[in-house]
Formats: structure tokens, C-alpha cells, sequence
């Protein structure tokens, strides 16, 4: 099962719907980068809003996946993580330090263009 | 009647998403919150990934606690892996041999409300679990 990337102008949107497992982290992974290099993409929102469980793995994926979209040139912001995922990455030990986030979708696009200087 | 127990074998990666599910539906059923049934699932998510990382193959049993006195979810992660040389390291934050975030046990400690781990080299490792419903 391959989290869908959707192209809009600049920026690309996901919205994770779908229980990630750690092949499918790591698809993604590799998708939303080869994304970002065939699309010119300058911007990526993702969203999770929909994600029950982050545990220490996925947490790692997608920071992993922010800085590695940083090296390319795009700017990833994170958004709608439900306050149960919140408190749980933080009781896990997980802070995800210097990765932008926002509450939800329309807040990270705003964000985006503030970051890209839009 | 529901099932008052319950094991998942942990052998493949997609096991690890399947034992996520058991925990969840059987913390929602013994009426925890939304944030403990996150703490759960994630907690179990983690035990899951050790077994299928260090030990390849294990199980984890699933027990509904329901007596007079208190009410909760018993996890126990069994192993016959290498097993653990040094427990105090491995319970250290950021401590890594998988090149993870080294979250994974002192991290299930936080989130649960008992948390007791045996070992033993060339043998495996037990590690016993509570959350009690408040």
C-alpha cells in the first residue's frame, strides 16, 4: 500500500490515511523525495491527522524525511498531530526538535509561505 | 463473551502492525482513554519491533486484568533471542545498537505503569507490562 502524493503548484500534499507500517514508511520515504526532484517541488505539507500510533520507528522516518527533503531544497511541515500522538511521542522520549509542525493543513500551508518567503 | 487473553506471534514485519491492533482493541474494550490506548498500542508497537529486530521471531501475550481491586492490560513480550548483555544499557535514553532514535524500552517504562524486564544471554528476554485503567 503506497501513501498517495498529491501535486498542487509548488507544493506537494499527503495526507497519511492509512496504518503505517515500516515498509510503507520507507516507501514513502523514497516516493516523496523522488517526488520533490522529478516535481520541483518547493514545499511539502504533511499531514496526519488521521495517524493514531507514531512510534519511535515512524517518528524516525518522518524526520528523517524532513531533513533529507531540507538537503534537496523543499521544506516539509508537519501537520495535525493529534493530541494523543503528541503525548505519547513526548512520554516515549521523542521530540522532534527543529521540525516545523502546524495544527492542521491550512495552518502549514500558511506556514510554507512564510518559510519560502511567498 | 470477549476473549480474556490473547497472543500474537511476532515473526514478519507486518506482525508488529498486528499486534498494534490487538492492543488497541483490547484497551478499548477494557474502557482506557484515547491517550492510553495510544500509550498501549505504541508501547506494544515498540516491544513488538525489538523481538522482530533482535530475536527475528517471539510472541506477545495479551491478558485483560478484571478483579475487584484493580483493571487493566497485562503485555508480556517473550523471546528465545540472543538475549540482553547489559539491562542498564539498554534502559539508558538514546541508547541504539539499530541505529533507531534508542527510545524504545526507557520510552515503554514512561509509558506503561509497570514494566519489569528479565534476560538472559543465548536465552532470551521476558518483558512483563501493566497499565491499569484510573
Amino acid at each position: 500500500m503506497r501513501i498517495p502524493i498529491l501535486k498542487l503548484h509548488n507544493y506537494l500534499l499527503i495526507s497519511i490515511q492509512t496504518e503505517i507500517d515500516d515498509k510503507t514508511a520507507i516507501e514513502f520515504q523514497e516516493d516523496l523525495l523522488d517526488k520533490i526532484y522529478t516535481t520541483g517541488a518547493t514545499g511539502v505539507v504533511i499531514d496526519l491527522t488521521s495517524v493514531e500510533i507514531i512510534d519511535s520507528f515512524i517518528a524516525k522516518v518522518l524526520g528523517d524525511v524532513v531533513a533529507m527533503s531540507d538537503l534537496m531544497g523543499a521544506k516539509v511541515v508537519l501537520t495535525g498531530i493529534q493530541p494523543a500522538v503528541a503525548m505519547t511521542l513526548i512520554e516515549l522520549g521523542i521530540h522532534l526538535q527543529n521540525i516545523p509542525t502546524a495544527l492542521n493543513l491550512e495552518q502549514g500551508l500558511i506556514k510554507l509561505h512564510q518559510e519560502l518567503g511567498e | 463473551m470477549k476473549p480474556q487473553s490473547s497472543c500474537v506471534r511476532i515473526q514478519k514485519e507486518w506482525d508488529i502492525v498486528g499486534a498494534r491492533h490487538v492492543a488497541r482493541d483490547m484497551a478499548k474494550e477494557l474502557g482506557f482513554g484515547i491517550v492510553d490506548q495510544a500509550r498501549i498500542a505504541t508501547a506494544v508497537s515498540e516491544l513488538a519491533r525489538n523481538i522482530y529486530l533482535y530475536a527475528k521471531s517471539g510472541q506477545i501475550i495479551f491478558e485483560k486484568i478484571d478483579t475487584m481491586e484493580s483493571k487493566g492490560l497485562s503485555i508480556i513480550a517473550i523471546d528465545s533471542g540472543p538475549g540482553i548483555a547489559d539491562i542498564g544499557q539498554v534502559m539508558q535514553d538514546g541508547y541504539s545498537t539499530s541505529g533507531g532514535l534508542g527510545a524504545g524500552l526507557p520510552g515503554v517504562k514512561r509509558l506503561m505503569d509497570e514494566f519489569v524486564i528479565q534476560s538472559e544471554m543465548g536465552k532470551g528476554t521476558k518483558i512483563t507490562t501493566k497499565k491499569l485503567v484510573r
